[in-house]
């Protein structure tokens, strides 16, 4: 087990700059997501740290040794790809026994390891069969356990669940974050899916266009995105944006969006955004349903009502804002129908228009 | 949704009862090869292979071997003209054979029919019977036995001695090693040679690389016959001269470009993932290439095989270029072509057995592989 530190690291195709300057610190044994959306470089920033791609420029290091011109097999990594990549014609026990294989393991040493590794992941009666014999999920595990047997310093994962099925993904995901616990290797998990990161990440980064938007844990870039990207990327459904300004009218601050509808804001935030352009962000869960009459709240009409069970998603129009509101309550209204929604004005955001940053509060900690 | 699964089932037979025809057509010769193999040149060159079951009527000749005997003034012949002649008796047996007609003349062995007396002209008539009786009277003595020509229903024969005058011709059996010695070693040596080419090509990134397999697809339309006088002069001038290793050297060379392509084709269609997956296992390319590479490009590997030991098999240009031409070293397409078809063109029988035996070896390479082959390319195609 090692650290991974990735320190200004560019990469270069050609005439195209895919990772600009990215510098990332990978704790001992904890569990780092690359996410983003597709194009972004996070699975290039992978392959470059497993040796599969050269790095243009910059360092990156596991442990304390530079690895840039190591090559693959000498950085003691293991890496499970998005299509498993198994070698087909072997069976399950040879795909897992592989690179022991070539490091001239002895026999009885890889059959013990193997034997373990298929042991945790549920293999044992499988491992005689082929992957061709094998469902997605099992396949899925097969290319884990080919990463466990060899006790690598790091593990990487390339989107590798995003072949399988929704269910099966929920559960494999579970599973993933159990296995990390128990061998807590340090791990570099790349997807493109939200939720995955969340619900598995230790810190998560979130990149666009080769660069890194935001580094910090899942709550932190829930509850304090940097930018709208992050704001807008985390969380889902997304957070709605309402384009406008602020306005001070009796004294109070109050955003005025260009369709003239005023939303609460919190006072400490007013307070620092200044008379530009600024855009209100606001997360579908903190509406919530009121009735007519009280302050705060808006007027909404209606466009289309998704109930899930546990909660219903109204999407409807503020002024000529079309949002997306997570009620608690079952909503009976029908399309085209008024309600009322409050906005929480402590958990909604400011960002700067031209700029897209948060506005930071007066007081919030860094 | 209906009438597309019923559409569906009606094509159904039409492509079976197409693919029936085609196969059918295709062996069609073979079959007629291989019965012709087993006939006796006469039968072959009157009626065709199909009708081989089927007795014909051949023309034979015979001569009268008794004595004549003095009678009325007449000389006269009486005897069977199937116990005449010693090969006829053999033909025929005792008697069995039936005659339609017959002649005096070569020019017209078929003239009369079977039974009819017949005025030759100078006083001497005919009479043959269907039995093979026959009486000749002449009013002088003849100043030799009159010969009779006859035609007569002759029974099927089929008969190995195409087979064993082929393959006992000289050297035949010599032939064939020949062939083999020449077919092996140019089939597995650019397989050896293209599929580490082809690795290379396909997934080693070094400069140039585009250039090459460039100049690999250019040099397969380039028709071999250009290099056959420099590739002799320089085999001559580094002391290969006429040889094997010269002729195995030749096939290498000229099966290269396909087989690197073909193969390079087929290995760049393997899953990226796999290969990468197995470097970070820590395989080096050499490797990645026996353990992974190799194994999975089976396919892609038979049908280049097949298709080299096809062409070197059948080959007789370069055969007859780059093999010394003593009978010592002669391949079987240039025995049959030099000393079966030069000195006995008319033989169809022998001709028959020898082409048979000669694509009986790559009948059965064919049969036995021809699911990789057909495997082979759609999976270096489509993928």
């Amino acid at each position: 087990m090692s650290s991974v530190e990735i320190e200004n690291v560019h990469k270069i195709f050609g005439t195209t700059h895919v990772i600009r300057d990215v510098s990332i610190d990978v704790p001992d044994g904890s569990f780092v997501v690359l996410v983003g959306p597709s194009g972004c470089g996070k699975s290039t920033l992978l392959r470059m740290i497993a040796g599969l791609e050269e790095i243009s420029a910059g360092e990156i290091k596991i442990g304390a040794r530079v690895i840039n011109e190591v090559q693959p097999k000498h950085r003691n990594i293991a890496m499970v790809f998005q299509n498993y990549a198994l070698y087909p014609h072997m069976t399950v026990a040879e795909n897992m026994g592989f690179s022991l294989r070539l490091a001239r393991h002895s026999k009885d040493e890889i059959a013990t390891k193997v034997r373990d590794a298929a042991q945790i992941l549920g293999l044992s009666n499988y491992l005689e069969r082929f992957p061709r014999e094998l469902s997605g999920g099992q396949r899925q595990r097969v290319a884990m356990g080919r990463a466990i047997v060899r006790d690598p310093e790091v593990f990487l994962f390339d989107e590798p669940l995003s072949n399988l099925d929704a269910k099966l993904r929920v559960q494999m995901r579970a599973e993933l974050k159990e296995i990390h616990g128990r061998l807590k290797t340090t791990t570099i998990y790349v997807t493109h899916d939200q939720i995955e990161a969340m619900t598995m990440a230790d810190k998560i980064v979130v990149m666009r266009d080769g660069v890194v938007e935001q580094l910090g844990d899942p709550l932190t870039l829930y509850d304090r995105p940097v930018n709208m990207f992050v704001a807008g990327f985390i969380g889902s459904p997304s957070i709605n944006f309402v384009g406008g300004r602020i306005a001070r009218t009796d004294g109070a601050a109050k955003f005025l969006s260009h369709s003239g509808v005023r939303w609460q804001v919190d006072p400490r935030v007013a307070e620092v955004a200044g008379g530009t352009p600024v855009t209100y962000g606001i997360r579908p869960e903190h509406f919530a349903l009121a009735t007519d009459g009280e302050s705060g709240t808006l007027p909404a009409v209606v466009v289309t009502v998704e109930p899930t069970g546990a909660e219903t998603h109204v999407v409807a129009d503020i002024g000529e804002d079309r949002i997306t509101a997570v009620l608690r309550e079952r909503v009976s209204a029908r399309p085209g129908e008024k309600i009322h929604l409050r906005p929480d004005p402590a958990q909604a955001h400011l960002f700067e228009s031209e700029s897209t940053l948060r506005i930071q509060p007066s007081g919030e900690a860094h | 949704m209906d009438n597309i699964a019923g559409s569906k089932s009606s094509l159904g037979w039409a492509v079976n009862i197409t693919v029936l025809v085609i196969v059918v057509l295709w062996l069609i010769p073979t079959v007629g090869l291989f019965v012709s193999s087993f006939r006796d040149r006469d039968q072959i060159s009157v009626s065709g292979w199909w009708q081989a079951p089927f007795a014909v009527d051949l023309t034979f000749r015979s001569r009268a071997a008794s004595e004549p005997v003095q009678q009325d003034g007449l000389w006269i012949y009486e005897g069977n003209l199937f116990a005449e002649d010693a090969a006829l008796a053999q033909t025929f047996g005792e008697g069995s054979g039936e005659i339609t007609a017959f002649g005096n003349r070569g020019t017209q062995p078929a003239a009369y029919v079977a039974g009819e007396e017949v005025d030759l002209g100078d006083g001497e008539t005919l009479l043959v019977n269907s039995d093979g009786t026959y009486r000749f009277t002449a009013a002088e003595e003849p100043r030799r036995p009159p010969t009779v020509y006859f035609e007569a229903e002759t029974p099927p024969e089929f008969t190995l001695d195409n087979y064993r005058t082929v393959l006992t011709a000289d050297n035949m059996d010599l032939a064939f090693i020949n062939t083999l010695t020449v077919t092996i070693p140019a089939t597995v040596i650019p397989i050896l040679i293209a599929a580490f080419a082809a690795y290379s090509l396909a997934w080693m990134d070094f400069p140039g690389r585009g250039l090459l397999i460039a100049a690999v697809v250019g040099l397969l339309v380039v028709p071999l016959q250009l290099a056959l006088v420099p590739m002799l002069r320089l085999h001559n001038a580094i002391g290969i001269g006429q040889s094997f290793l010269g002729i195995w050297l030749a096939h290498t060379a000229f099966g290269m470009p396909l087989a690197i392509y073909l193969l390079r084709n087929y290995m760049v269609g393997l899953p990226r993932d796999i290969i990468e997956s197995a470097k970070v296992d820590g395989a080096t390319d050499f490797q990645v290439f026996t353990k992974i590479i190799l194994p999975l490009s089976f396919p892609a590997l038979a049908a280049f095989a097949i298709f080299q030991f096809l062409w070197t098999w059948n080959d007789l240009l370069v055969a007859k270029v780059f093999l010394p031409s003593d009978d010592a070293s002669k391949v079987m397409t240039v025995k049959i072509a030099d000393d079966l078809l030069g000195s006995r063109g008319g033989d169809w029988g022998i001709l028959a057995t020898a082409a048979f035996v000669s694509i009986a070896v790559p009948l059965i390479v064919f049969f036995t592989m021809q699911r990789y082959l057909v495997r082979g390319l759609l999976a270096g195609s489509v993928k």
